[in-house]
């Protein structure tokens, strides 16, 4: 029994009904806020500690031993996952009430934002497939208030897009379970482990090519990615920054969690590692016609997507090892690359390249935040994404899957190209628009310092993920060990007594 | 019995998909809420049947399995709360627009009309007709489109 953890679960709903409770004063319901994703990143950072020294950490909810009761689970990749969004909540929360706009204008923002957290822990740390989707619609619940919070136009028109295809998928899910429990008899992952290896081959690869298109479109893998660079741009800026570093990265830990603990290979690689391909390549070329920040950051997103599954597609621990690190990595530098790009709105007064323009004179700080994180999502050194790419890479040449090296190595060409189309119609040409706006050229700073310091740390976790990836890599091979072979976390679970 | 759920399944699955290919979103939402429903069908259909399961009411053998249904009462809850707020987004919609259609994809055809005139068009008259298209069309941030001619 671990009380750690219910708390990441538990603390941030508890959080929300008192940030309902106390809706007549801001300042309480920052506060609340504030406290209580401190404190799930404290219990986060000592997870991780306990569960790199002593393996998987199970509690099963109200004593019931673990195929019957509910089961929270915590491994090496969970834990990382947990801590990793716990840093980006709290960073995203002090941006949005530096931010005038969303956080301010919104009674409801602070406890929905809670919810969000709710359902991300939820979902890294649940044991039971529906529990999952528990977690997941929690957590979409929570962001479709979000995505839509301002009620304009265009937001309500991608919104629903983004709500209708969401519901679709969460029907999908649904199904999905019914002919996992009807198959298996049970929706415990660790006990599904071990009854899904004794079904057909067919049952099995169906089952698993139902997940994969369930989490495929939350995670927005090819071909069912369309929903996401729609409806992602139109939310306030600190909403599509934790959308963007944190929803679809759930989307791709359900995909891992499953393929390699409920299915291992019960999928053809080829068919893995091309849908990998396809998405890299699809959402650079995406990215690349786009004239609008937040578009084409939201491409990017598709893009990089591809890589965490190549990593898996590759079934060996070196890739696993590289998907970890990478997933850990793209969630820090696309929420602050999201986060600089609110700035940019901001300062600016506009996303749009053609409208932005010479703005490396009004805001020298904003050019070097935006520069730091698209290098390194570029993967140049020494910043985080280059040791990510490389470890990747590195094991899909071991494996010897060249079409994959070419791609993923032209893949970082293109989103270079991509991310320099923004940091040079931003910040070093001028616009194209003869009516464009000009920034105003005397101020101090580029924004409020609540905005500036969680990019400032994000940008900078960026270069310390890099300098310092030696310890994370050592500890994604370690997780990723430990996603390769489940036979420790299966007997974990199921081995834990009442 | 279970054939017949099983088609009721298909049955709500099949017209859940029809309804959201429309445009109306009223009938996108009366099309999502029949697939859940589907899915809940299903999920209920994928346990054991039999007598209510009470500890002491008779054989273990017979009795139904209970956990399917716990299950779906989470799940009816979740498409309960989830068709509400989309509701709630719809009726917006209409007080935004008067109307519920689904809106082009605003975007696509921004992207679409850029490829359109990168392209050396000979026929001069499509030229236009696609330009004059294009200029009615309204573009987010209140931005007029560059004509080309």
């Amino acid at each position: 029994m671990n009380a750690l953890l219910a708390l990441p679960v538990v603390l941030p709903l508890l959080g929300a009904g008192v940030s309902v409770l106390v809706g007549r004063s801001r300042r309480a319901q920052r506060a609340v806020s504030i406290t209580v994703l401190t404190a799930i990143a404290a219990v986060a950072v000592a997870l991780l500690i306990q569960v790199d020294d002593r393996g998987v950490v199970v509690t099963s909810a109200g004593g019931w031993p673990a195929p019957m009761g509910i089961t929270l689970v915590a491994d090496r990749f969970s834990a990382v996952m947990l801590l990793t969004a716990a840093v980006m909540l709290l960073a995203v929360l002090l941006y949005a009430i530096g931010q005038p706009g969303a956080e301010r204008n919104h009674v409801g923002f602070q406890s929905v934002y809670l919810v969000l957290a709710a359902g991300v822990n939820a979902a890294f740390l649940t044991g039971d497939l529906f529990n999952l989707f528990v977690g997941i619609e929690m957590m979409l619940t929570a962001s479709y208030v979000l995505i839509t919070l301002g009620g304009r136009l265009d937001q309500v028109r991608s919104g629903m897009t983004y709500v209708v295809i969401s519901l679709m998928a969460s029907a999908l899910f649904l199904a999905a379970l019914a002919f996992t429990y009807a198959a298996a008899g049970t929706v415990n992952m660790a006990d599904l482990a071990g009854v899904v290896a004794g079904l057909p081959d067919g049952t099995r690869a169906a089952l698993a090519g139902l997940f994969l298109v369930v989490f495929g479109i939350k995670a927005g893998l090819f071909p069912l990615f369309f929903w996401l660079p729609d409806s992602y741009p139109t939310a306030p800026s600190p909403v599509t920054a934790i959308f963007a570093g944190l929803l679809t990265k759930v989307g791709v830990y359900a995909i891992i969690r499953t393929q390699t603990l409920i299915f291992p290979g019960a999928l053809p690689r080829w068919l893995v590692l091309t849908v990998a391909a396809l998405t890299m390549v699809t959402g650079v070329l995406g990215a690349i016609a786009q004239d609008d920040v937040k578009r084409i950051l939201s491409f990017h997103i598709i893009s990089h997507i591809g890589y965490m599954i190549m990593g898996l597609g590759l079934a060996t621990v070196a890739g696993l090892a590289g998907a970890v690190f990478y997933t850990v990595h793209h969630i820090v530098v696309k929420t602050g690359l999201f986060l600089t790009g609110g700035l940019i709105e901001h300062h600016g007064g506009s996303s749009r390249l053609s409208r932005l323009g010479n703005m490396v004179r009004t805001a020298p700080l904003l050019a070097v935040l935006f520069l730091v994180p698209a290098l390194s999502l570029a993967g140049i050194p020494p910043l985080s994404g280059f040791v990510a790419k490389l470890s990747l890479i590195d094991a899909a040449v071991a494996d010897r899957q060249w079409p994959m090296v070419a791609s993923s190595v032209a893949v970082s060409f293109l989103t270079l190209f991509a991310l320099m189309k923004i940091w040079f119609g931003v910040f070093w040409n001028g616009p194209d628009e003869p009516d464009a706006i000009e920034p105003p050229a005397t101020a101090a700073a580029p924004g409020p310092a609540l905005m500036l310091a969680p990019t400032i740390v994000l940008a900078l976790g960026a270069v310390l993920i890099g300098l310092g990836g030696g310890p994370l890599y050592d500890y994604s091979v370690r997780a990723a060990e430990q996603l390769h072979d489940p036979t420790a976390y299966v007997a974990a679970v199921l081995g834990e007594g009442p | 019995m279970s054939y017949v759920m099983a088609g009721t399944a298909a049955t709500l699955f099949g017209l859940g998909t029809y309804l959201l290919l429309q445009r109306k979103l009223s009938r996108i939402i009366i099309g999502l809420s029949l697939l859940s429903h589907g899915a809940n069908v299903l999920f209920v259909n994928s346990g054991r049947s039999g007598v209510a399961p009470f500890v002491g009411k008779g054989d273990a053998a017979d009795m139904a399995d209970p956990i399917p249904q716990a299950l779906v009462l989470t799940a009816i809850v979740i498409s309960f709360a989830t068709t509400t707020l989309l509701l709630a987004l719809a009726y917006r919609s209409w007080l935004l627009t008067d109307d519920d259609e689904v809106d082009d994809d605003v975007e696509d055809r921004v992207i679409g009309r850029h490829g359109h005139l990168d392209t050396e068009v000979s026929d001069e008259a499509a030229l236009a007709a696609a330009v004059s298209v294009a200029a009615e069309e309204e573009l987010p941030d209140g931005h007029e489109p560059e004509v080309v001619p």
